[in-house]
């Protein structure tokens, strides 16, 4: 937990420095001619604090003794990345295959392979769910989802409800 | 008198099939969602705001007043039956409500919750009704400088009265106000915070991506790790005679409730509290005031009704200022502020003068949602108890794939969604290490107005930064604020003292 904490201080203060260094793209100081600060000053100042009060939390967990309290546990870990992973995958994929592949594809697997629930559970929600999107967001709010390889696949759907 | 004539015009309004049915439908999700343990209604407003594009602006608003009243009713469901709260706001409900499920009285204690949450929702509507108008009037006289001490004395609540680390509490109040500059400089229009001109970061980064991200991803990756195997759900069966009952039990605690509704519509104004500090405090009062204090904790049903209507009259009275003033009581009236800023309703006391029809449409609507509330709740008990047992795997892939798509919903870019995904992450952990994520929310949508009105008062008054102080009000809230502030300070050198109870919702 402790290590955890001083990781996450330290993140936070190169976070900060990152964003001070990008501020200061625009004037950071006081601007005589109409007064007031510039526009980079607000976000410049405020990271300062943020990066001065994270090195509060560093110093203070310095004095502190160890705990047994664990920040991860083993395989709740595991379960969390394994989750995580397959997010990203998903969102990568979804330009490339379109959301109508990429999605049911990763209910399938959140279902099927890590939630261990049945064929026709998981059939009903992978198959359904998409169709759902389908019908509230491209047939009824006009937004379309990317599609990728799959475009063509749509034109006679398209043809149908626009 | 003038209030109620245009609260009679603003029924005309709620009263339309298309609002009722919104009304309902609202309430209904709310409770499902609520009811679900580790979703409240911050969560349910961040993931189904993308959906409400399909109803008009005012409607929409509507719609997800109800699911976070229907939310705070739901969130007693589950911490009656499975032990666990359905929020963080029903914290307080299982001291007593459990006990009662576990003595085979689950029902009557789930009637108990909805008849409570139904006085205090009542008791804090009237009282929302009653103040709203002498709030926006006094708000109008505000200018630039009133509205930046006002949002500075928000954040420094977080700090003097929020029960979170405080030096974690000014990280993350800057971390929003920092993200929050991200896109086009306000008054110069030149681009800040682009890194390396990526052009998605041009247009900012929307409350609502920082809140699908947090609140959505962030929350199923905190409850896959806290809760993977289903909880044991207690049976309960209502029958019309424990109605009766119930009803004629809860008839002797007035004095509880309205205690309660009171105490809550007060706590849940101020933004670093909000429902859950309400509720326990309300569970606190009705213990020690209680002529029997030691059957609480054992089942007495006065537990349960205490922090339900306190948690419920909490949810009203942090949407008063966040209708009157601009400034969100609660994480949850941020993410409805920044959804009526995105729809072109700014909240504040214009608001009141231009869109009548919409304010009091809304005020009334608070009436129905409540009316519809306590009957849905107690009509869909046995549907609640089978919706409980649904796994968690299920509920947790169905959220992930709204997140996505309602992330991409809005802006129709990728980008969104990359970022929902790594807020999501960073949320999650900075969550585990007790960072309060309400603060960051809240600062993210308040950033815009709080720049603003700041460089726009001293570009008025030719970079004076003593008119801050100078104007009485703007005066008031900044001292206010630099009390809050030093507050901490000063219950560290007194050497503990009392600490604050419970870090906001």
């Amino acid at each position: 937990m402790l290590v955890a904490d001083r990781v996450i201080a330290i993140a936070i203060m190169a976070l900060s420095a990152y964003l001070m260094w990008h501020a200061t793209a625009l004037p950071i100081g006081w601007n005589g001619m109409t007064g007031g600060p510039g526009g980079g000053a607000f976000p410049f100042w405020l990271s300062l604090i943020m990066l001065l009060s994270a090195g509060g939390v560093l110093v203070r967990s310095l004095g502190q003794e160890k705990s047994s309290q664990h920040f991860f546990d083993g395989q709740m870990l595991r379960s969390v990345i394994a989750v995580v992973i397959a997010l990203f995958v998903t969102i990568a994929l979804i330009p490339l295959v379109g959301a109508y592949v990429a999605l049911p594809l990763f209910l399938f697997w959140y279902l099927k392979i890590y939630g261990g629930h049945g064929w026709v559970l998981t059939g009903i929600l992978t198959l359904g769910a998409p169709v759902f999107v389908f019908f509230f967001f491209e047939a009824t709010l006009k937004i379309l989802l990317p599609k990728g390889v799959t475009e063509p696949l749509f034109f006679p759907l398209y043809a149908m409800f626009f | 008198m003038d209030t109620l004539a245009l609260l009679a015009d603003g029924f005309a309004t709620s009263l339309s099939p298309l609002n009722i049915m919104i009304v309902l439908l609202g309430v209904t999700a709310g409770l499902f969602i609520g009811a679900m343990p580790g979703l409240g209604s911050v969560n349910g407003v961040a993931i189904v705001l993308p959906l409400t594009f399909i109803v008009p602006p005012s409607s929409a608003i509507i719609l997800l007043c109800a699911i976070y009243y229907g939310a705070m009713y739901g969130g007693a469901i589950s911490s009656i039956l499975l032990g666990i709260p359905g929020a963080s706001t029903a914290v307080a409900t299982t001291f007593d409500g459990r006990p009662l499920a576990q003595q085979g009285k689950a029902g009557l204690a789930l009637i108990a919750a909805a008849v409570a949450s139904f006085i205090g929702g009542t008791i804090s509507v009237v009282l929302f009704t009653l103040f709203a108008v002498p709030l926006a009037d006094l708000a109008l006289a505000f200018g630039p400088a009133e509205e930046f001490a006002l949002v500075l004395m928000a954040f420094t609540t977080f700090v003097g009265l929020g029960g979170d680390d405080k030096l974690k509490t000014i990280i993350m109040i800057c971390l929003g106000l920092v993200l929050s500059t991200v896109g086009l400089d306000l008054i110069s229009g030149q681009p800040r915070l682009i890194f390396g001109d990526m052009p998605g970061f041009y247009s900012g980064i929307s409350f609502l991506v920082l809140a699908i991200g947090v609140y959505g991803i962030g929350e199923i990756l905190y409850t896959i790790e806290s809760s993977r195997t289903a909880p044991q759900v207690t049976p309960a069966r209502i029958t019309l005679r424990d109605l009766g009952d119930g009803i004629r039990t809860m008839n002797r605690m007035w004095r509880t409730m309205s205690l309660g509704s009171f105490l809550g519509f007060f706590v849940g104004m101020l933004p670093a509290a909000g429902a859950t500090p309400a509720a326990l405090m309300a569970y606190g009062i009705a213990r020690s005031t209680s002529k029997t204090p030691s059957s609480f904790g054992k089942g007495n049903l006065e537990g349960v009704a205490a922090p339900e209507t306190a948690n419920n009259a909490a949810s009203t009275g942090s949407l008063l200022p966040m209708l009157t003033l601009g400034i969100p009581g609660s994480p949850t009236t941020a993410l409805l502020l920044g959804g009526m800023v995105m729809w072109g309703l700014m909240p504040g006391p214009m608001l009141f003068i231009e869109q009548p029809e919409f304010v009091w449409g809304l005020i009334s609507s608070l009436y129905t949602a409540n009316f519809a509330a306590v009957a849905i709740n107690i009509a869909l008990i046995p549907l609640f108890v089978w919706a409980l047992r649904m796994p968690f795997t299920v509920l947790c892939a169905l959220v992930m794939v709204l997140c996505i798509v309602g992330g991409f919903a809005p802006s129709q870019k990728m980008h969104d969604v990359w970022l929902i995904a790594g807020f999501g992450v960073a949320g999650y952990l900075l969550r585990k290490a007790d960072y309060p994520l309400a603060p960051l929310v809240l600062a993210l949508v308040l950033g815009p107005l709080m720049e603003k009105s700041f460089r726009q008062t001293l570009i008025a008054e030719q970079g004076n930064i003593l008119a801050f102080v100078e104007r009485p009000l703007s005066g008031t809230f900044i001292a206010l604020a630099a009390l809050f502030f030093v507050l901490p300070l000063v219950k560290y050198l007194r050497k503990g003292g009392a600490r604050s109870i419970a870090p906001a919702e």
